[in-house]
């Protein structure tokens, strides 16, 4: 039992040492590899799950010979474990759903390399859960935005290189930002241990020191990941790289990279700042109203689009708004609305990337909706898949998308009028026009036509609908099973503070 | 007695080619220092027409004086960002004014954590270096995150830039001493001498990282240096009969995993409370400081690979 604290530890080298591996593979063995490693990290973060959740209680563990304040330090409780289990279950599910038009788009003489890139983004997201080391996470922020802009450029296309070229700038721009506040910070505190940086931080608050640097500090911090996580006036990077894409990728970077880095904000809330201390800064109000316009103009633009990829990309905008929106909350309701809807969201987004890409195929790989006109009975599973999806995007009941809404509503409620009423009008707005621009796709895609594009047979595309059906099954489980899911939740918030 | 050479035999040495260089018989740099000619251009416009239908339609596109709202967005555009700049800058200047002051003993980074590196570092990591020690011992880690960080980067630069072998032969545009003199002859001589010093060098700065200022990284750079200085004078061809795609991806996943296998079982013994059995040694010492040593050899060469292969990527496309 006590062995199992070693884990995260062990999922992390492992990571890393297989994209080191890969890339002296072939393309097949590598792609083996990959599945192996993904596979070995979930069930390596089951096992550290099972150990939190029956002992209830977090783990820290130094990693090398020395304690914390100099050596490094992982910390991880129930929440950083459940986290860590989901990703490595989405990025199976994507790797293996995109894997067909992996063989078509990318070069075989780079298959390995996509994989090299997949392991390494893998570990940076392990490490930016798991860390409890400022400067660590800095380190795998570099990381996952090299080798996130290397899984948008490596389909070589005129489109995905200029997407990569402008989420390479606004991602620097967010990491330049982030850099600045852990110097600021690391200045007037002297640590880079988050638990430090903490005890340090309520000092210098109770003793009114250093109040600007804290502020800009705090500001740059919170404003760079903000920017590369895609929140609303920073977005221009993201229909680009999740519309043109290789399927695998934009399942990856929308449903895990945003993902990450908010995950990372999350733990700056509780972990370095404090969330008194957060609550009283006004930045959360910015992040607030940042979320709600999110919210309306991602899915404003979402409706415009005649691109079914793109279309999704701008529905991720709006997503990414709801969460900081519940951010804004400045509740603890709200924070844990915001991590179920990062569940939420992964699941149902990935799902629907995976699935849209089978709708294009039996059309002649066209993106239009034109001709994606009766896609859904053309490739059955795929349009199962993508209902599916719509729905929970939309916020049916039984589905994740329809918990997380109500774990809104039930934070907005719980606020002050002036946050509640925006709160909720825009949940109500934002619902409508989700469905305006799902229910469109669903339509057209089951309206029958007649056309030349041939049905595609089961067997043709087994691998794909395998993964199809694992979504759902993932969809519908968060969906029914949200209670214990939120509940574990709550339990690693309380264990962050 | 000095016997008399035959005539074929005399034109072969040294001294029949200086004599003949010195009545100015031949040019030695005739047929060995000369540009090729390139393709002619393709098309049948002249690259003035072409530049000028460029300039036609970037003018036709942003044609400001029948759009007016493109001239007022461009307008509006530049004086946000000069403002927003010159706030950002404001707010950053007003900062560093609230900064603890630099250079006085009481700043808050003057803590138990610096203090402890100092006093405690060569006995805790055998290093004399305290740097070193500190990022290879203390925070290693960190640093196996940073070597990943240039692994990536190479990769990264890899899917962007990187041909087939076969591609870049057949492929003449691509033959990166076409449009160069074919032999430099200063250049050659010059990296003659100095391409083994700056490797020996640069071997000296890694193995003596936990000695004296340097390791890994810097020395690593040396090599890489050192490597492009040799390719540089004497072409792709000469590089490959002793580093070539292969041998790359050999000593680099070689030094990569072995790198990876010290780090986890330093981490794996360091975090469960076991015995170290690497040895620390006598500080000093060249063979000292445990794993140290070890790790500053895998970090100096994937730093020089890195260094390395980007520029042959950039140049040509390929190891």
């Amino acid at each position: 039992m006590e062995f199992l604290r070693n884990f995260p530890c062990f999922s992390l080298i492992l990571t890393m040492c297989a994209s080191i591996v890969s890339s002296g593979m072939n393309g097949k063995w590598a792609r083996r590899l990959n599945i192996v490693v993904i596979v070995a990290v979930g069930l390596l973060s089951s096992a550290a799950l099972y150990l939190t959740v029956t002992t209830n209680q977090c783990y820290v563990y130094k990693m090398g010979r020395f304690p914390a304040p100099w050596g490094n330090e992982i910390r991880f409780g129930v929440l950083e474990t459940l986290m860590a289990l989901f990703f490595s279950i989405i990025m199976l599910l994507s790797v293996l759903g995109g894997r067909k038009h992996l063989f078509e788009e990318l070069d075989p003489f780079k298959e390995n390399l996509y994989y090299v890139l997949v392991n390494l983004l893998m570990s940076s997201l392990l490490a930016l859960i798991y860390t409890n080391d400022l400067f660590t996470a800095y380190v795998f922020v570099e990381i996952n935005t090299i080798s996130a802009c290397g899984l948008i450029m490596i389909r070589e296309s005129g489109h995905t290189l200029e997407a990569a070229t402008r989420y390479m700038i606004m991602s620097l721009i967010g990491s330049g930002l982030l850099l600045f506040g852990l110097c600021i910070l690391y200045g007037i505190t002297g640590h880079l241990l988050m638990s430090n940086i903490k005890e340090q931080v309520a000092l210098l608050v109770a003793t009114d020191q250093y109040h600007i640097p804290l502020v800009v500090a705090i500001v740059f911090i919170v404003v760079g990941l903000a920017v590369k996580s895609a929140l609303f006036p920073f977005h221009s990077w993201l229909p680009d790289s999740y519309g043109y894409s290789t399927a695998s990728s934009a399942a990856i970077l929308s449903s895990l990279v945003s993902k990450g880095y908010i995950f990372l904000l999350i733990k700056v809330f509780y972990r370095v700042i404090g969330f008194e201390i957060i609550t009283e800064s006004k930045i959360l109000n910015v992040l607030f109203v940042f979320g709600l316009c999110g919210m309306i103009f991602g899915s404003l633009s979402a409706i415009k689009e005649n691109d079914i990829r793109r279309m999704i990309a701008f529905s991720s905008v709006a997503q990414i708004g709801y969460i900081y929106m519940g951010f804004g909350l400045r509740t603890e309701a709200g924070i844990i609305a915001s991590v179920f809807h990062i569940f939420s969201h992964a699941a149902s987004k990935s799902m629907l990337f995976i699935s849209a890409v089978g709708l294009t195929d039996v059309s002649g790989k066209s993106k239009k909706f034109l001709d994606l006109t009766g896609a859904g009975y053309r490739n059955v599973i795929a349009g199962i898949t993508f209902t599916v999806g719509a729905l929970s995007m939309v916020g049916v009941p039984l589905f994740p998308g329809f918990i997380s809404k109500i774990l809104f509503a039930r934070a907005g409620v719980s606020v002050p009028l002036n946050r509640m009423l925006p709160t909720l009008i825009c949940l109500a707005v934002s619902t409508i026009l989700n469905t305006v621009y799902f229910m469109k796709t669903v339509l057209r895609i089951y309206t029958p036509v007649k056309t030349d594009y041939i049905n595609i047979k089961w067997k043709e595309n087994l691998c794909c609908g395998i993964v199809c059906i694992f979504f759902i099954i993932l969809n519908i489980a968060l969906g029914m099973y949200s209670e214990p899911i939120v509940e574990l939740i709550s339990r690693g918030i309380a264990m962050f503070a | 007695m000095s016997r008399l050479k035959n005539d074929a035999e005399y034109k072969k040495t040294r001294a029949f080619r200086f004599f003949r260089w010195m009545k100015g018989e031949e040019d030695p740099y005739l047929d060995n220092v000369e540009i090729q000619p390139g393709v002619p251009f393709q098309d049948s416009r002249t690259v003035n027409e072409i530049l000028l239908e460029e300039q036609e339609t970037l003018e036709k596109v942003y044609n400001t004086a029948s759009n007016r709202w493109i001239w007022r967005f461009r307008r509006l555009y530049n004086v946000l960002s000069i403002v927003f700049s010159l706030a950002l800058a404001a707010v950053m200047l007003y900062m560093v004014a609230k900064l603890p002051t630099a250079g006085t003993v009481d700043r808050p980074v003057n803590n138990e954590v610096s203090k402890v590196y100092i006093e405690n570092g060569i006995q805790d990591t055998g290093a004399v270096n305290i740097v070193t020690g500190m990022i290879l011992n203390y925070r290693a880690f960190d640093t196996f995150g940073e070597t990943c960080v240039l692994f990536i980067a190479t990769t990264c630069v890899m899917v962007l830039l990187m041909k087939e072998e076969e591609k870049i032969r057949e492929d003449q545009t691509l033959n990166d001493r076409r449009f160069e003199p074919k032999n430099d002859v200063i250049l050659q001589k010059v990296a003659f001498v100095l391409v083994p010093i700056v490797f020996i060098f640069g071997i000296y700065v890694i193995l003596n990282g936990h000695l004296s200022p340097g390791g890994g990284f810097s020395g690593g750079a040396m090599i890489g240096a050192g490597m492009i200085l040799y390719v540089s004078a004497y072409g792709f061809d000469k590089m490959q009969k002793f580093f070539n795609e292969h041998t790359y991806k050999v000593v680099k996943v070689a030094a990569l995993c072995t790198y990876c296998a010290v780090i986890t079982y330093y981490l794996f013994m360091g975090a469960n409370d076991f015995d170290n059995h690497i040895s620390l040694g006598v500080p000093g010492m060249i063979f000292s400081s445990g794993i140290i040593l070890w790790l500053n050899i895998f970090v100096g060469i994937e730093v020089a690979c890195t260094m390395y292969a980007f520029y042959a990527l950039f140049r040509r496309g390929g190891l």
